[in-house]
Formats: C-alpha cells, structure tokens, sequence
C-alpha cells in the first residue's frame, strides 16, 4: 500500500492535465451559485439548508463523470499492463485512484464555502449545521464516487461504466422510497440503506456517529468489490 | 533467470498456452518465435504477472510470479505488444512516475532516467506530451520504461514493431548490448530479428514450444533435403530428363515463365539427403551439350524451419519432417 501516493499524485494531475476537472468543476460551482442565490433571494434566510439538498442532487451527477475513467482508461490505453506488472498491490491501484476523485471532490466543496462566507455577511448563520451539513455531503460523495470507481471496474467501455454507475448511484441514494412500497420489516431495511435517508440528519445540524459508518462502510465495500473485480478478470 | 515450469493458460475454454516450459539463463537473450495468435504474449504475460497462469509455476530471479509477486515484479522490466504509455504525460513526467513505482531511490531517478533517455535517444521529445510524439519515439518510450529501475530480466513483446528501418536497427543494437548485463526474452514472428539478436531460439505455435534452440542447429537438425537451383541453356525436356538420371535427385521443377534475357530456363533440382550433385549435373549437361550458366545449392532457410515447424501441412507431409521436429523438441 505504500504505493498509493504514486497512483494518487499521478491520478490528481491527470484530472488537471485533461479539461475534465475544470469543466466539473465550473459546471458544478455554476450550479450550486445558481441554486444557492435563487434560494437566498427566495427565503431571505440566513441558512445552507436547501442549498446542501440542491448540492446532494449534483453530487448524484458529478460523481460518475469523476470515477467513469479511472479504471476503464488504464484497460483502454492498455496502462494496466504496466500496474499489474509493477511491485504494486491491486488496492493500491484502487485506493490511489479513488482518493484523487475525493479529492477533486473535497477541492469543489471547499470552493462552494464562498457561500456560508455569503450569508455570514449579510446576516448570522448558525454554523452547526453548516458544517455537519458540510460533513454529510463529503461522507455522501465518497459514498457515490467509490460505486462510481467499481462501474468503472466493471467494462471497458466508458460509456457502458457511466451509465451502470450513475444508475447504481441512483438505486442508492432513492433506495428510502421503497420503503413504502415495501411491508413491515423490509421497507424499514430498504429505509436504512438509502444513502440520502443518512443524508437528512446530517441537514439538521444532527451528527450519528452510526450515519458516518454507515457511509464509510459503503466506501469499503465498493472499493472491496472493484477490487475483487479486477483481480478477478486477471485469473481469469 | 526465468524458469517456467508445465504453465498452462486457459481463458474460459479457449487454451491460451498448453504445457510450456523453458528455462532461461543468466545474460542471455531467448527469442520468442511463432504466428500471430501463437500465444507469445499470453506466455509473457504470464511470466511478468499479468496473467497469473491456470497451472504450472513461473520464477524470476528465483521468486514466484504468483506468490512472491511483489519480489518477482521488482526484477522484472516489461514492454507489452502496445507501449503502456499514458497519452496525458510528457515523456519525462512518464519516466519519473514509473522509476516511483519501481522502487527506484529517489536520488538515483534523474540519473538513471539521464542514461536511459540518452542510450535511446529521446533527448528530443523529453519533455514533449506522449500524445504528440511519433510511433516510433512511443515504442521507444515504451521500451526505457521497461529498462527503468534496472531490472535484471526484461521482456520484450514484439519491441521493433512499427519502427522504421534505422529505428529498428539502432534498437536492435540496444537490445544486443543489453544482453549480458540483463537477461532477456524477446519476442517477434521477424525471423531475422530473432536470430540477430538472439543467442537461443523458441518457437511457439498453437500455444505450443515446438522447439528451443541454438539458431544455427535449429536450422541445421531440420535441414531434410537439400535443393540446388540452375539455370541452363537449351530444350527443357532433354535438360530435365538429363537430370533426374542423375543419382540422388528426387524431381526437377523447372519454371518456364522465369526463362532470363539469356534464355536460359531455371530449374530448381530436389536432391535426398545432403548429396550434392553439382558435379554430376556439370557432366550430364555437358553430354547433352546444355550449358550451365548459374548452379547454386540453397540451404534451408530458418525461415523454412520455421514455416515447417508452424504450418500443419509441412508436418504433416512426411514423417522426416515430423522425425526432425520431434529430435530438437528431445535435443532442447
């Protein structure tokens, strides 16, 4: 594992060094400026509440666009056959790759803290929420970016990897609505995976130790699962 | 150096290799020979890791690719059929990152990274992206990748392929006075190339080793007949009559459209064994009053051992053919 900083530092310039990161990146930030003034001259309250709802909608789109290349690319260019052949582990590969999309991640949160900087000038936000909220759509995206990395474990095609991981991220974050189509215990269960249902406390300025492992569980096992995938097809 | 041991390949149903074993020693460089398909690159990629192989064991440097991959790997340079490149680095960006991965020290990087750039000549596209750079300078990339890190094995796929004739040879040349220093496995259906270069030859076909050995006895053991070509002068029917009276000749094709500016027609002579009849025909000619103006005898080819070795109909044609393939397989 000691390997994760070489595939991490090459992964992170990678995003820079194609338009992709600056184009998600200004269409995320353009978005949320958008949403966040519509909701500011709408309310005239000083909170991030719907702000935070609206971003959880966007991360649901920015997440595949951020992970769809991260493995397909290393099979399309044929790049995998240097990884495999170098002393480096498999979850190496993964970890590297998955903490330079979190990071890209973090990086557009972190813009978007213009707008509590916003409200703090015009009136006296209760930061509480603004930062547990903060906290909720970092565990969210991390949730969703590494369902994002195991599509793109799954094909070699970039297209086929988008789509099985915007879908997948979809089934997840509206997992709760089955739950009243469900009965009795496992609509309560269906309730409990939704990631957007952990999603809401986080809104509430409500921070369960519980919800953040939940969240950090998702992030295992999906990159558990890309894992397996790719040394799977290597015995294969 | 490399030791691969009854490795059988299987993806899904289809057999990649079957049974391929062969050792390879200290310095020397080993050519890998066979058609396209013939399962040269499953065979690599099962000796660097790529492909863990479904049975048999593979060593390198005395480690197991499969168990102690991670010792194994850092022995190992490997220049797969497409250069791994990433199209988004430039050329010295690419090397810096794979001397990292390669557990390079980073104070021996710049150096090391130095030597190779200038053995291979990349001076001019050092810090040009690899997408905008030749095919020629990408293979040549994709082989100082390989020699990062200074492994002591390297395998090579094919690493002339799509070079230009100057390219080919200055890597030729690389290649040869990388061996000794490093051991080596290349690969090519160039036969040429392969028996330049190589000190021990390898031929693979159907996922099969059908032989290994020394270029020169490889071509020398499979030498069944020997054919003499000539080019004489006057009516073909008498010439050709003439000849097959003569003792050890087999039959006599003569090739009527080859007839040269002089008129004189080419005959190409199947003689048994190594007989050599060049003086026999010189006399029964000079009977016949036909002159000789051209008499050659031509050796097998390597390339005839190989088509031989690797085209079903050449085996099965005769048992002498199959006799000569199984004696070198035993011999190897």
């Amino acid at each position: 594992m000691r390997k994760v900083g070489v595939i991490y530092r090459r992964e992170l310039a990678s995003y820079f060094r194609s338009p992709i990161a600056y184009v998600v990146i200004a269409a995320f930030l353009s978005l949320t400026g958008y949403f966040f003034s519509v909701t500011l001259f709408a309310t005239r309250l000083a909170e991030m509440r719907f702000t935070f709802a609206n971003l959880s909608t966007a991360v649901l789109f920015i997440a595949p666009i951020l992970t769809v290349k991260a493995l397909v690319d290393e099979r399309r260019s044929g790049t995998d056959e240097l990884l495999f052949t170098a002393p480096l582990s498999v979850p190496a590969i993964v970890v590297g790759k998955y903490l330079a999309a979190v990071t890209i991640y973090g990086l557009m949160l972190l813009v978007t803290g213009i707008f509590p900087a916003v409200l703090a000038q015009l009136g006296d936000p209760d930061f509480g929420p603004v930062i547990s909220g903060y906290l909720g759509l970092l565990l969210l995206g991390s949730a969703l970016l590494a369902a994002g990395i195991f599509a793109s474990s799954l094909t070699h095609d970039t297209m086929v990897a988008g789509m099985v991981g915007f879908v997948m991220m979809l089934f997840l974050w509206s997992f709760s609505w089955l739950s009243n189509a469900l009965p009795g215990r496992w609509g309560e269960m269906a309730a409990r995976l939704a990631l957007l249902e952990r999603f809401e406390p986080f809104l509430r300025g409500v921070v369960d130790t519980v919800d953040i492992l939940f969240y950090l569980s998702c992030v295992f096992v999906f990159l558990f699962l890309a894992v397996r995938v790719v040394d799977r097809r290597r015995w294969s | 150096m490399i030791s691969v041991q009854n490795v059988t390949k299987r993806y899904g149903d289809t057999v990649g290799v079957q049974d391929v074993s062969f050792e390879v020693g200290e310095g020397e460089i080993l050519g890998f020979l066979g058609p396209n398909g013939a399962g040269k690159t499953t065979t690599m990629r099962v000796i660097t890791g790529y492909h863990p192989p479904t049975s048999g064991t593979v060593t390198v440097a005395g480690y197991d690719i499969v168990t102690q991959s991670h010792e194994a790997k850092r022995h190992l340079g490997y220049l797969p059929e497409n250069p791994p490149l990433y199209a988004d680095m430039t050329v010295a960006e690419y090397l810096h990152f794979v001397a990292a991965l390669k557990e390079v020290p980073r104070k021996e990087r710049r150096g090391q990274i130095d030597e190779i750039v200038d053995m291979l000549n990349l001076g001019p596209v050092y810090q040009r992206l690899i997408r905008n750079i030749s095919k020629g300078y990408r293979q040549r990339v994709g082989l100082a990748q390989a020699l990062v890190g200074r492994p002591p094995v390297l395998i090579l796929d094919e690493p002339t392929v799509g070079l230009d004739p100057k390219q080919i040879h200055e890597v030729r040349q690389v290649i040869k006075s990388l061996g000794g220093r490093h051991t080596i496995i290349l690969s090519s259906h160039i036969l040429p190339e392969v028996s330049m270069v190589c000190q021990r030859i390898a031929i693979i076909n159907k996922g099969r080793i059908v032989a290994v050995d020394h270029p020169e006895t490889l071509s020398s053991r499979l030498r069944g007949n020997t054919r003499v070509i000539a080019r004489i002068e006057g009516d073909p029917e008498r010439v050709r009559e003439a000849m097959l009276k003569i003792d050890g000749v087999l039959s006599v094709a003569h090739h009527q459209p080859e007839t040269g500016p002089d008129g004189a027609a080419r005959y190409e002579i199947e003689v048994e064994g190594k007989k050599d009849v060049r003086r026999n025909l010189f006399f029964a000619m000079a009977a016949i009053e036909a002159p000789i103006l051209e008499l050659r005898s031509v050796e097998m080819s390597l390339e005839d051992v190989f088509l031989q070795l690797t085209t079903d109909e050449a085996v099965e044609a005769g048992d002498e053919s199959t006799a000569g393939e199984e004696e070198v397989v035993a011999g190897a």
